[in-house]
């Protein structure tokens, strides 16, 4: 079975010569929830960037799905991201303006897929399933940190992604939001077979994923899952 | 594009004030432009039909544009040959066979043609010399070329043919000499010859210098004072086509030699005056909107910096950098749209506003108030400058915003 993604040999180094990651290859399935590890300026960021399609590789290759991302135009790799891929950040970034309902319809309604109702019905599910039903007309000033997260969380899942990527989507929660962001994450795992990549920082929590990677360096020292 | 227009309402209600200054600064840039064509494009209008409405549209004259070739010069054309400083030679000057000419002038479609012989005289009345043009005219030819019935405020034009020697005056010129309908004044030709001549006519045309200077008489009766017999210095040309007068006198002054002018060529220099005023009008209200496109650019670049986490956000979610462009784009059209929609609300108000003014004298065209021309085409022109204006300007920061990489701006917020 092909991979959900698989990095080859991916070397990313900035213009002024630092290198971020160096020669990193690794293969991620459905279902596998890995959490990356490593001390700060590891190049763990940098990684779940690249692989989230929102960096390119300086060398190497990026496949989702099979497909190499390395010669596909920007608009290409948009258009992957929006409809198969599902980002969390550290910060939420909900767009301040618009409420919680209308923070996650927006990648529903770039995609298209669904209309009017549909659209609704879905971001509806969505905020039920994380408990902000009731929050829904809210605008994210008005919601808590923890809400805050759980929406973004949310909006990342819009489109049905079959991969989660968040880049230390606890960081500015106290320990219990940030244990029940990593309660969703093992569900959408468990019970709906997508696969999530988590930096963080903190190993108690990385010790709940399924496989570990560690990098120091932007080398892998660690890979629990390979093999 | 619904939800880009979702997205753009988002972000301009979020700077609402400064959007708001932008807007007024575009809609009071429409509103000039559309208050200042009125009165100015009213005016010129108002005079160019006055002119169009008064003077002959071509009128041919009993003159060459270039001295008669000499015979020196036809001789060896070809030759270094330059004659320059004749004395005109003693003829009898004049349009050869008007007769004919008008009769083809006549032939042609929407023309209508009339002779006539005009001089300067001296009228005297009493002791009160006044000098003026004085027009030999056939009234029944004339009458078709002409608008000065329309002007008459006693007598018409035909009773010319009543009195023996008719002379119709303008008013200011009646009052000037001090006759009224009537009475009988001298009228003294360069030539010596004295006529008596009895008053039957007056007219007003609203300009001055006409009204001032000018006096009707038959054309028979004038060729008489001048001692030109059958002699005719101007044919006057009306056209059903107004705007075909410059390509017809060419052609006129084509085929028959004389000098033929358009009612252009003989207003020159009015035309001329209201090119450099139009030129005046749309470089200060084009200013007006260039320094209100520098405030929608002000408005987006701000909202651009503003907003690079909720850009980058969107390009991580999947949005292209078209659709962040169109994003920013979107937000310079809307709001040039409602600078341009408030400028029209505006602009009428104004003209409406310039209406009421009344000046409280009478202007020389006896309106005493503003012409003002309510050209919807003015109000669709300004519209588009203004939207153009606000495209334009957003386009700069709109792809400063698509071309944002969302991975930096991502590592600084964390």
């Amino acid at each position: 079975m092909t991979p959900l993604l698989e990095v080859r040999n991916v070397t990313r180094r900035l213009p002024e010569g630092a290198v971020l990651v160096r020669d990193v290859s690794l293969a991620l399935r459905a279902g596998e929830f890995m959490a990356v590890t490593g001390p700060s300026g590891s190049g763990k960021s940098s990684l779940l960037y690249l692989l989230g399609l929102l960096d390119r590789p300086s060398s190497g290759e990026v496949l989702l799905e099979g497909q190499d991302t390395a010669r596909l135009p920007a608009s290409d790799l948009a258009a992957l991201r929006l409809a198969k891929l599902g980002f969390v950040f550290q910060f939420h970034f909900l767009l301040p303006e618009f409420t919680a309902l209308d923070n996650v319809l927006i990648p529903i309604r770039r995609l298209g897929r669904l209309h009017g109702g549909a659209a609704r019905d879905r971001a509806m599910g969505l905020l039920e399933a994380f408990g902000l039903a009731d929050a829904h007309q809210k605008l994210p000033e008005q919601l808590s940190g923890g809400m805050r997260q759980r929406c973004a969380i949310a909006r990342a899942l819009a489109n049905d992604p079959a991969l989660i990527l968040a880049d230390e989507p606890t960081g500015n929660l106290d320990s219990a939001n940030a244990a029940a962001v990593f309660d969703i994450f093992e569900r959408l795992v468990r019970e709906e077979g997508r696969a999530v990549v988590v930096v963080t920082h903190d190993p108690v929590l990385a010790q709940r994923a399924t496989r570990q990677l560690r990098l120091v360096d932007g080398v892998i020292v660690e890979d629990t899952g390979r093999g | 594009m619904r939800l880009l227009l979702d997205l753009a309402r988002g972000m301009l209600t979020r700077r609402l004030r400064q959007t708001l200054v932008s807007v007024t600064g575009i809609a009071l840039g429409v509103a000039f432009f559309i208050a200042t064509a009125a009165i100015m494009r009213g005016f010129q209008t108002y005079f160019v039909t006055q002119i169009i409405d008064v003077s002959p549209h071509i009128t041919i004259k009993d003159e060459t544009r270039r001295p008669f070739a000499q015979a020196a010069e036809l001789a060896f054309p070809d030759g270094a040959v330059l004659v320059h400083g004749i004395k005109p030679r003693d003829r009898v000057r004049g349009i050869r066979e008007p007769v004919r000419k008008v009769a083809i002038l006549e032939a042609m479609e929407g023309v209508a043609a009339a002779p006539v012989l005009q001089g300067q005289a001296l009228l005297r009345y009493g002791s009160r010399d006044v000098s003026a043009v004085l027009t030999g005219l056939e009234p029944e030819r004339h009458r078709r070329v002409s608008n000065i019935e329309k002007d008459m405020i006693s007598g018409r034009l035909e009773d010319l043919r009543r009195a023996a020697n008719g002379i119709i005056l303008g008013e200011a010129l009646a009052w000037r000499l001090g006759v009224g309908m009537g009475d009988t004044l001298s009228a003294v030709a360069p030539s010596g010859t004295v006529l008596s001549m009895k008053v039957v006519g007056l007219f007003r045309t609203g300009l001055q210098g006409v009204d001032q200077g000018h006096a009707f008489a038959l054309l028979k009766v004038a060729q008489v004072l001048a001692d030109r017999p059958n002699v005719v210095n101007q044919i006057l040309v009306r056209l059903a086509d107004v705007t075909q007068a410059e390509p017809l006198a060419r052609q006129i002054e084509a085929r028959f030699g004389d000098r033929t002018e358009s009612w252009e060529e003989q207003s020159a220099n009015i035309l001329t005056v209201f090119v450099i005023q139009n030129a005046i009008m749309f470089s200060v209200t084009g200013a007006i909107l260039l320094v209100a496109a520098f405030g929608i650019y002000n408005v987006i670049s701000t909202v651009v910096i503003e907003k690079t986490r909720d850009i980058a956000i969107l390009k991580s979610l999947g949005f292209t950098e078209g659709d962040i462009q169109l994003l920013f784009l979107v937000q310079g059209i809307v709001a040039g749209l409602l600078g341009a929609l408030v400028g029209c609300l505006l602009g009428a108000l104004m003209i409406e506003g310039l209406a009421l003014i009344r000046f409280g004298t009478d202007t020389p065209s006896g309106q005493g108030q503003f012409l003002l021309d309510r050209d919807f085409r003015v109000y669709l022109m300004a519209s588009l400058f203004a939207l153009v204006a606000a495209a334009v300007a957003s386009v700069m920061p709109a792809r400063r915003a698509s071309r944002l990489d969302p991975v930096q701006v991502v590592r600084g917020a964390a």
